[in-house]
């Protein structure tokens, strides 16, 4: 099974408008919304079935007993996250602790344990073959590399005989985009023509080069700013990386996804440039002789 | 001599491993006895800093060698802090590897990269 | 007064919002709290900048002193330390500083010292005090350097101080609105932007903050959020329409405010819309 994923960088550039308009045209078998933090890739993909959900545990937290608690205030002077306070008795303030158990240590009275908290919660769909991997990190919480990470292999878990998935990523180029990275066999990275866009982009590259991981390039919305999006087709050119397309802006691809629909699903600019994109992506995937060159 | 392998299944014919940090188990290879040993890597639950459990579960293997296809920076300078040398894997088989290692036909790792850096908490 | 400016997720206008409001006002201070991507800087291009490194604690150990018996290595809960067969090795960046090894390493092996994780800058531009922070790369919290922020930001003398939050409703985010007095949700119109203001929306609620939203990137038509707004009685501040013009400013890292009349009239008014807003609930929650 080849993995394709799609990165853009910064957020809102249309990263998951074109990974549904992949998924449509490919019926893809297996897909997956690495996306933790705020996973949309579920509103624009029909979703008939029941999914098994599972928790998702990250570190434990500190919980307090009051009947055990003989209100030293060791722990409150010794947590360095100001996540212990007094409300007629101590307790802990699960978003701002950290896990690190230090009041474990101090607490004269064992009146501390860490608890195992739910972080977040993974969902998996599987409807006559496909399979989609999905999961939402609870609100205020960190670790979403190692979220992303139980969304991919719940994904390979799952198939059988599938030739092409499709992985929507994360935004930003932080450690859930690393974790995105691993083992996948191809990075489509949708750019926007703007100062910070492209210096995402180049990040992007960058990080997907020491993987190894062949990279390919497409332009969203490029009719926004030309001169930026002549900056990216130089930089493409300079490294080797294919450009495979520019979408232009499109605001029947708004109408599109605001009625569930992907843009392949109507007639419009955006729709038709995406399928070229996508022609020329799968091709460069399923190419075993193409190597990443940069 | 014993050489260590991340695997993801306790069985000598699976696959290498393709990630070191988060390796399910690690095959422990002892090449005068000929005998396999497989232990857990508990850090691939781990929020973060799996790279640096992993690595100082390998370490207290006894292991001298590692060979896999990759490593990220922390089980690299935590390994290497140890004298443990690492070999860049070639073939997916696990006995191809050994015996590769074995007739000095393998590179070091030397393409380290950042870590996945899965970071615990906030 | 302290606004903070949210989206649930980037590339909705955060920035955009954020810096021209405090373009409008004239005399305001602009805080940039996503010190991952920081990027109201680049609008500002702030002048006589001061930069201060932002610090943490670090634990070092003296390899005399420690016998090897790992027993920090075992109390870390983020795995930061490694024993290698005669030492001890940290790692700095996923150690989280709360100086647990040290507590309980029986031979006092361990010491604390400073490691910068980053920086803020503070700059001018026209007459807009620009604080920005920058966390470097491989990091895992930009808490501190947030907090600093904020610190600094007490300091300022301006009446009006604008927040631009980090994306989403991660702690980065829960940490940069603790202390304001109001905040600006922006939202996009579509499905995905409705999604994305939920969150925030539950983020406001639970920190009971007022709050009001701003629809950016507004077409003719059935606008989701505004939908979602109506049907729950949120106050919609204003609306910013779709414009190529504002688009290429903006992809440009130019201020709207300081580049159009148009823009500058649209943020100045709702500038004063929010100021009311403000004023309002300090009167009826003093």
């Amino acid at each position: 099974m080849k993995q394709l994923l799609i990165l853009s960088g910064k957020g809102g550039t249309g990263k998951t408008t074109i990974a549904s308009a992949f998924i449509k045209l490919s019926d893809a078998k297996a897909y997956a919304d690495c996306d933790v933090d705020a996973p949309n890739l579920h509103l624009i993909t029909d979703q008939e079935v029941v999914p098994e959900r599972s928790d998702y545990y990250a570190l434990p937290k500190a919980v307090i007993d009051p009947n055990l608690c003989i209100n030293c205030d060791l722990c409150r002077q010794s947590c360095r996250f100001d996540a212990i306070y007094v409300d007629q008795v101590y307790k802990v303030d699960s978003f701002a602790c950290e896990g690190c158990a230090v009041c474990e240590l101090v607490c004269p009275s064992d009146a501390i344990t860490m608890e195992p908290t739910v972080a977040g919660e993974l969902a998996l769909y599987k409807n006559q073959g496909k399979v989609f991997s999905t999961a939402h990190l609870k609100m205020g919480e960190g670790t979403s590399g190692l979220l992303v990470t139980e969304v991919k292999k719940q994904m390979a878990a799952e198939v059988k005989d599938v030739e092409m998935a499709i992985i929507d990523g994360s935004p930003g180029i932080g450690c859930p985009v690393i974790a995105s990275l691993s083992g996948v066999d191809m990075v489509l990275v949708v750019a926007e023509p703007s100062i910070s866009g492209i210096s995402d982009m180049e990040r992007i590259v960058k990080t997907a080069s020491r993987f190894g991981t062949k990279t390919a390039i497409c332009v969203n919305k490029y009719d926004t700013n030309l001169e930026n999006t002549r900056k990216i087709e130089e930089y493409c050119k300079e490294k080797g990386l294919a450009l495979v397309g520019k979408i232009p802006f499109d605001p029947e691809a708004v109408k599109a996804i605001n009625s569930g629909n992907t843009i392949v699903d109507v007639d419009c600019p955006s729709g038709r440039a995406a399928a070229e994109v996508y022609e020329k992506t799968v091709k460069i995937l399923l190419d075993e002789d193409r190597e990443l060159v940069l | 001599m014993k050489i260590a392998m991340p695997v993801g299944k306790k069985d000598i014919a699976t696959n290498v491993g393709t990630s070191f940090g988060r390796s399910p188990y690690f095959l422990v290879y002892d090449t005068e006895t000929k005998e396999s040993e497989f232990i857990e890597n508990n850090a691939a639950m781990s929020s973060g800093g799996a790279g640096v459990k992993a690595a100082q579960t390998v370490i207290d293997s006894d292991a001298a060698v590692l060979l896999t296809p990759q490593c990220g920076e922390n089980a690299a300078n935590t390994l290497k802090s140890a004298n443990i040398e690492i070999y860049k894997t070639t073939s997916k088989s696990i006995m191809e590897s050994i015996d590769a290692y074995i007739a000095g036909e393998l590179q070091t790792l030397d393409e380290i990269h950042d870590g996945f850096h899965d970071h615990g908490g906030h | 007064m302290k606004i903070a400016v949210l989206s649930g997720k980037g590339g909705t206008g955060k920035t955009l919002v954020s810096v021209n409001l405090a373009a409008a006002a004239k005399n305001s201070t602009y805080i940039d709290c996503d010190v991952e991507e920081p990027n109201g800087h680049l609008f500002f291009k702030p002048t006589d900048v001061v930069e201060e490194d932002v610090t943490v604690k670090i634990p070092e150990v003296d390899n005399e002193l420690c016998n090897g018996c790992k027993k920090c290595v075992e109390f870390c809960r983020f795995n930061a330390l490694a024993y290698t067969r005669d030492k001890l090795i940290v790692f700095d960046d996923i150690c989280h500083s709360c100086g647990g090894c040290m507590m309980v390493c029986p031979v006092d092996a361990l010491t604390e010292i400073d490691k910068s994780i980053g920086k803020v800058q503070m700059g001018k531009s026209e007459g807009v005090h620009v604080y920005t922070g920058i966390l470097n790369p491989g990091q895992p919290s930009g808490i501190p350097i947030i907090q600093r922020l904020l610190e600094e930001g007490k300091s300022a003398e301006e009446d009006v101080i604008l927040i631009d939050s980090p994306p989403g409703s991660a702690c980065t985010v829960m940490e940069t609105i603790k202390d304001t007095d109001y905040c600006i949700l922006v939202a996009e119109p579509t499905v995905f932007g409705v999604h994305n203001l939920n969150m925030v929306y539950e983020l406001v609620k639970l920190f009971n903050k007022p709050f009001g939203v701003v629809l950016n990137k507004s077409l003719e038509g059935e606008n989701p959020a505004e939908q979602f707004c109506i049907e729950r009685n949120i106050n919609i501040l204003g609306k910013i329409p779709f414009d190529n013009h504002l688009g290429t400013l903006n992809s440009n890292a130019e201020i709207a405010v300081r580049k159009s009349e148009k823009y500058k009239e649209l943020f100045t008014t709702l500038l004063d819309t929010v100021k009311k807003e403000v004023h309002h609930e300090t009167t009826i929650n003093p």
